[in-house]
């Protein structure tokens, strides 16, 4: 079953910009999806008309089969919202925050009361329970909408960049807790600016620019759509002049460390193999670029040469 | 499907949700009139306070009787109501319009609960506070003054109206309101000089015809006198007219406070 179809959906806001163009998507129930986009692409726009914040101009939205057209109380029910803004009463507590949003699902008190303190405690901020909401930290805050995303335990999870500028530590502890969540059978629709974040927790993918959907698989056909990749070599002792390797683009950066461009009909064996018989110890090695961000540019730079517009890739 | 997101789903599927949800909304707002009490609360006993001890101890005792009753008695009723329309007025105005300001809006709006219930909901906790506040305002009449009740059915009508229609116009205000100056705009300007005028501290009969007839354009000047018959028997308007115009204003209101939801006007992109 799908959790989520969008049919041709468009939005023109009042001013005349058109955030969505028609876009069609799918979302398999169990998924864990990645939605990415550059800023203004119409990510949080789609979500919007998903959640019912944005009134949109044309097309469906289903969510688990529920048109939000004919069945828009069931089809909210099935989905819950972790927005990008901060948009809690500040001044109310955080249990009452909970136990308030439970109700607005009909969850009785007593009920909401005790499903407060499973994800209170779930996401580490039971001690916190009484505290007034704006004296959280920044990543408590964050951790309290996800909460009330899920009081009522929605099956069809959308977060909007859940993680922006929350520390590495938190995050992590997202990332492992959105997992355990997704494992239990949650869907789960992502938009983050962290693309590695997208690589290491999603299975499928959308890219979205200019109000159109310009990829749209699995995560892995779409990393293997990248024909290259940019090695960084961590050398036993700094490299001075530029190591030959014939049919390699090879650069010196500035730590001394080496950068190799790696082709899909070509491997590291043989690099390792080149450096060795010269003498070059190699001791680690990372990407240079997340890869998802490498084909992300990629693609939206590529939106850009066709039309025309000047980009850095276009002006180098 | 969790046993949770199960109870959810059958709730929405019957509509049973809805009592829960607006349940919730009722107590979400009277938590707030309760939490912030030294701004809904304390500020218009005081001024009901001043009122009574100038207009009716220091003032009225010159004056004499009005309506065949003293003054104190002939004003009391008044500003009860004119307690009412203000805080009912207010209560919703500033909820709703900070629940947009701070975008919490966003959790009623996300949750499966029709726009009737939310507005219904809002409604409920301007009356509440119209109620509350109007009781505080009438046990400080007490002090001053002896209150008898002639029809306890039309004061109870009409303040029970009064303070539904009045928390619509609230409602309505928010709806529409881009900053803080525009949510004090209308009570500053429009309702309380409408609330001065409509026969809170006199009866039009002694104003000159033109006069009277102008006050007649004042909608509250029925509410005030139908809640003012209740206590004292005599209104300077037809009865059956002005509880005719408040049954109407407050379905035409109602009417319009859904549709504006549903159109998303000010609260949806």
């Amino acid at each position: 079953m799908q959790a989520l179809s969008l049919r041709k959906l468009t939005k023109t806001y009042r001013n005349g910009v058109q955030a969505l163009k028609g876009i069609d998507l799918d979302v398999e129930q169990g998924d864990f999806f990645a939605l990415l986009g550059p800023n203004g692409a119409g990510k949080t726009t789609a979500i919007g008309i998903i959640a019912s914040l944005v009134n949109k101009t044309s097309g469906r939205a289903l969510v688990f089969g529920h048109d939000t057209d004919t069945q828009l109380e069931a089809a909210k029910a099935c989905l819950g919202l972790v927005p990008q803004e901060i948009n809690f009463n500040q001044f109310e507590k955080v249990s009452t925050i909970l136990v308030n949003q439970a109700g607005f699902y009909g969850i009785p008190r007593r009920v909401a009361k005790e499903r407060m303190e499973i994800w209170l405690k779930r996401l580490q901020l039971w001690e916190k329970r009484d505290a007034v909401s704006r004296t959280l930290s920044g990543g408590m805050k964050r951790r309290l909408m996800i909460a009330r995303a899920l009081i009522h335990e929605p099956r069809l999870l959308i977060l909007d960049e859940p993680t922006a500028g929350v520390d590495i530590e938190v995050r992590r502890s997202m990332w492992e807790f959105l997992r355990q969540l997704n494992d239990d059978g949650t869907t789960i629709i992502l938009t983050t600016h962290y693309l590695e974040e997208a690589e290491n927790l999603c299975r499928h993918i959308a890219i979205i620019d200019e109000g159109r959907i310009i990829e749209h698989d699995r995560m892995a056909t779409v990393l293997r759509k990248l024909h290259s990749e940019v090695f960084v070599l961590n050398t036993r002792q700094p490299v001075a002049v530029v190591p030959e390797l014939p049919g390699y683009a090879v650069k010196l950066a500035d730590d001394g460390s080496i950068e190799v461009e790696v082709t899909k009909s070509q491997n590291l064996n043989e690099i390792f193999a080149a450096l060795s018989a010269r003498g070059v110890e190699v001791v680690s090695m990372r990407n240079k670029a997340n890869r998802l961000e490498e084909l992300f540019m990629r693609l939206v730079e590529g939106r850009d040469a066709e039309t025309g517009l000047a980009t850095p890739a276009a002006t180098a | 499907m969790s046993a949770g997101a199960e109870a959810v789903a059958a709730g929405v599927q019957h509509g049973g949700h809805r009592w829960v949800g607006f349940r919730t909304i009722v107590i979400r707002e009277f938590s707030r009139i309760m939490r912030i009490w030294g701004q809904t609360i304390v500020p218009p006993a005081i001024t009901a306070t001043l009122y009574f001890v100038i207009f009716g101890s220091l003032i009225g005792r010159r004056i004499g009787e009005m309506g065949g009753v003293t003054y104190m008695q002939y004003i009391a009723p008044g500003l009860i109501m004119m307690s009412v329309i203000t805080n009912s007025y207010g209560n919703v105005v500033s909820s709703f319009f900070g629940a947009k300001f701070g975008r919490h809006i966003e959790e009623l709006l996300v949750a499966p609960l029709p726009n009737w219930l939310i507005v219904a909901g809002y409604v409920m906790g301007g009356l509440l506070r119209g109620l509350l506040v109007g009781l505080v305002v009438t046990l400080i009449a007490l002090f001053f003054t002896r209150l008898h009740v002639e029809h306890l059915g039309a004061v109870l009508a009409a303040v029970l109206l009064t303070a539904v229609i009045f928390s619509l116009l609230g409602f309505v205000n928010a709806v529409f309101a881009k900053n803080f100056d525009q949510i004090s705009f209308v009570p500053t300007f429009i309702l309380t000089p409408m609330t001065y005028l409509g026969g809170v501290f006199y009866s039009i009969a002694m104003l000159p015809e033109w006069a009277q007839q102008i006050s007649k354009a004042n909608p509250i000047l029925y509410m005030v006198n139908a809640f003012r018959y209740g206590f004292l028997g005599t209104s300077d308007v037809n009865l059956a007219l002005s509880f005719a115009l408040m049954v109407v204003a407050a379905a035409v209101l109602f009417g319009a406070c859904v549709w504006l939801m549903e159109k998303g006007t000010g609260t949806r992109e």
